[in-house]
């Protein structure tokens, strides 16, 4: 049976990763290539490294820390932030990335997904969207800029727009409940899924085992995808993993 | 040395420092000089299955059958499997080696479409590639198309209907999951095509 993927992610500034809450208050949390292979001895079935420096001098720091990562990584390793062209998207890839996150550029080129696409296949491209309830609308609108910027554009129809032009994944934060540990947002999760025939990635608000039952079984997740709580040790991928198993999500269980 | 094809199918970083990483020389070329000369050959690949066009084309074509036909040990990866069949439902007009029977198709509808993460292989027991490996070994898949399971199918996985996800003959390997990204059993697996 295809199991559930459950994804580490370092969000990296300057070299080292860092995590905030609300996208904002970032600390140290430490070396990204040692992170990297600590979670893939604990059982991470993938791991995904977001560059959020996204400056010129950041950018060149992040070819180096992909390269470092990728070395001694046997697992899915997803590459994403600022990059915004097809070479930037080779360049990332030729360092050992398997896969390119894009997100701010996707939706102010919709072309670079199926560039990306044409050149790497559908695997290689997750298009990643930040998305935040609107009260008033009573819908998800798509923030791009690290979640700083709204774009109008709702979230269902900007997903199946990018399944259309070639993305593998799709790589789906709630900015309402990122770095909040209160769980994942379902609706939002399982909204999307229903809607799509690519993968999911539910991303946001992980703080508990539970929180990844539901998303699984309500959210209809393909995958899920925490920082903060992994790189602290407040829940190990390794005991996460097993309490998943026991409540019935099929898991790849660490050897 | 190992030769890892280069015919612009995709991303072969991660498959040469899997093979550096088990103590093995690789390189990756598009010469058919150089793959001639290697031990063994590995075609990677992902992708859409018109892009095998280029290991029947011209001298690349004639090489790669040349050292199939004097049983040099190959591994296929994904596309490169699935080159090892004779055709695929994603680009029928698109001939393939057809060493294995049967077409590539793509998964029936009530499936997710790509097949994308950690699955489980029912292995045969006489099989090279798995020596070693856990009896229900996870690893990891990312396609659109499926080869069919036949008499020469030592792994297979059930994503909607049961599909072959390695084929061994002989010398002649084929794996449709990504060994360089299946962590500990891919290494094991890659290693075994090393020593075959």
């Amino acid at each position: 049976m295809l199991t559930k993927r459950i994804i580490a992610c370092l969000d990296v500034k300057k070299g080292r990763v860092v995590k905030g809450v609300n996208f904002a208050h970032l600390s140290d949390a430490g070396d990204p290539a040692e992170l990297a292979r600590r979670h893939a001895e604990a059982g991470a079935d993938e791991i995904v490294l977001l560059d959020i420096s996204a400056t010129r001098e950041g950018r060149a720091t992040l070819l180096d820390v992909v390269r470092r990562a990728g070395r001694g990584l046997f697992i899915p390793f997803t590459v994403g932030g600022g990059i915004r062209s097809l070479p930037e998207a080779a360049a990332v890839i030729e360092a050992g990335a398997d896969k390119i996150a894009i997100n701010s550029a996707a939706i102010a080129n919709p072309a670079l997904i199926t560039d990306i696409a044409s050149r790497f296949g559908s695997q290689a491209v997750v298009v990643a969207v930040d998305a935040k309830h609107n009260h008033n609308r009573s819908n998800w609108e798509v923030w791009v800029s690290g979640g700083t910027r709204p774009t109008g554009i709702d979230v269902l129809a900007w997903i199946s727009e990018a399944q259309r032009r070639g993305a593998g994944e799709v790589l789906l934060t709630s900015i309402d409940r990122d770095g909040t540990n209160s769980g994942f947002d379902c609706d939002l999760t399982t909204r999307v899924s229903r809607n799509l025939q690519i993968p999911v990635i539910a991303s946001g608000g992980a703080g508990a085992a539970q929180h990844f039952v539901e998303v699984f079984e309500r959210g209809h997740a393909d995958a899920a995808l925490a920082a903060s709580i992994f790189h602290y040790g407040l829940n190990s991928i390794r005991d996460l993993k097993a309490s998943l198993a026991a409540a019935g999500i099929p898991m790849r269980l660490p050897c | 040395m190992i030769a890892i094809v280069d015919y612009g199918a995709g991303n072969l970083t991660s498959v040469k420092r899997a093979l550096e990483h088990l103590g093995f020389a690789a390189c990756v070329t598009s010469e058919p000089a150089i793959i001639e000369r290697a031990e063994r050959i590995v075609v990677p690949g992902v992708g859409h299955f018109r892009a095998t066009v280029a290991l029947s084309a011209a001298a690349l074509g004639a090489a790669l059958q040349r050292q199939i036909t004097l049983g040099k040990s190959i591994l296929g990866i994904c596309l490169g499997m699935q080159w090892l069949f004779q055709s695929s439902a994603e680009a029928p007009e698109t001939r393939a080696l057809g060493i294995f029977p049967g077409a590539c198709q793509s998964f029936p509808s009530g499936v997710k479409s790509p097949h994308v993460g950690w699955n489980q292989l029912n292995l045969r027991s006489d099989s090279q590639l798995f020596r070693g490996a856990p009896p229900r070994p996870f690893v990891y898949f990312t396609h659109s198309y499926y080869a069919p399971v036949v008499e020469f199918t030592v792994a297979s996985c059930d994503y909607g209907l049961p599909f072959s996800a390695a084929v061994e003959r002989r010398n002649l390997f084929g794996v449709q999951f990504h060994p360089e990204r299946s962590g500990e059993v891919g290494l094991t697996i890659l290693e075994n095509f090393c020593r075959c």
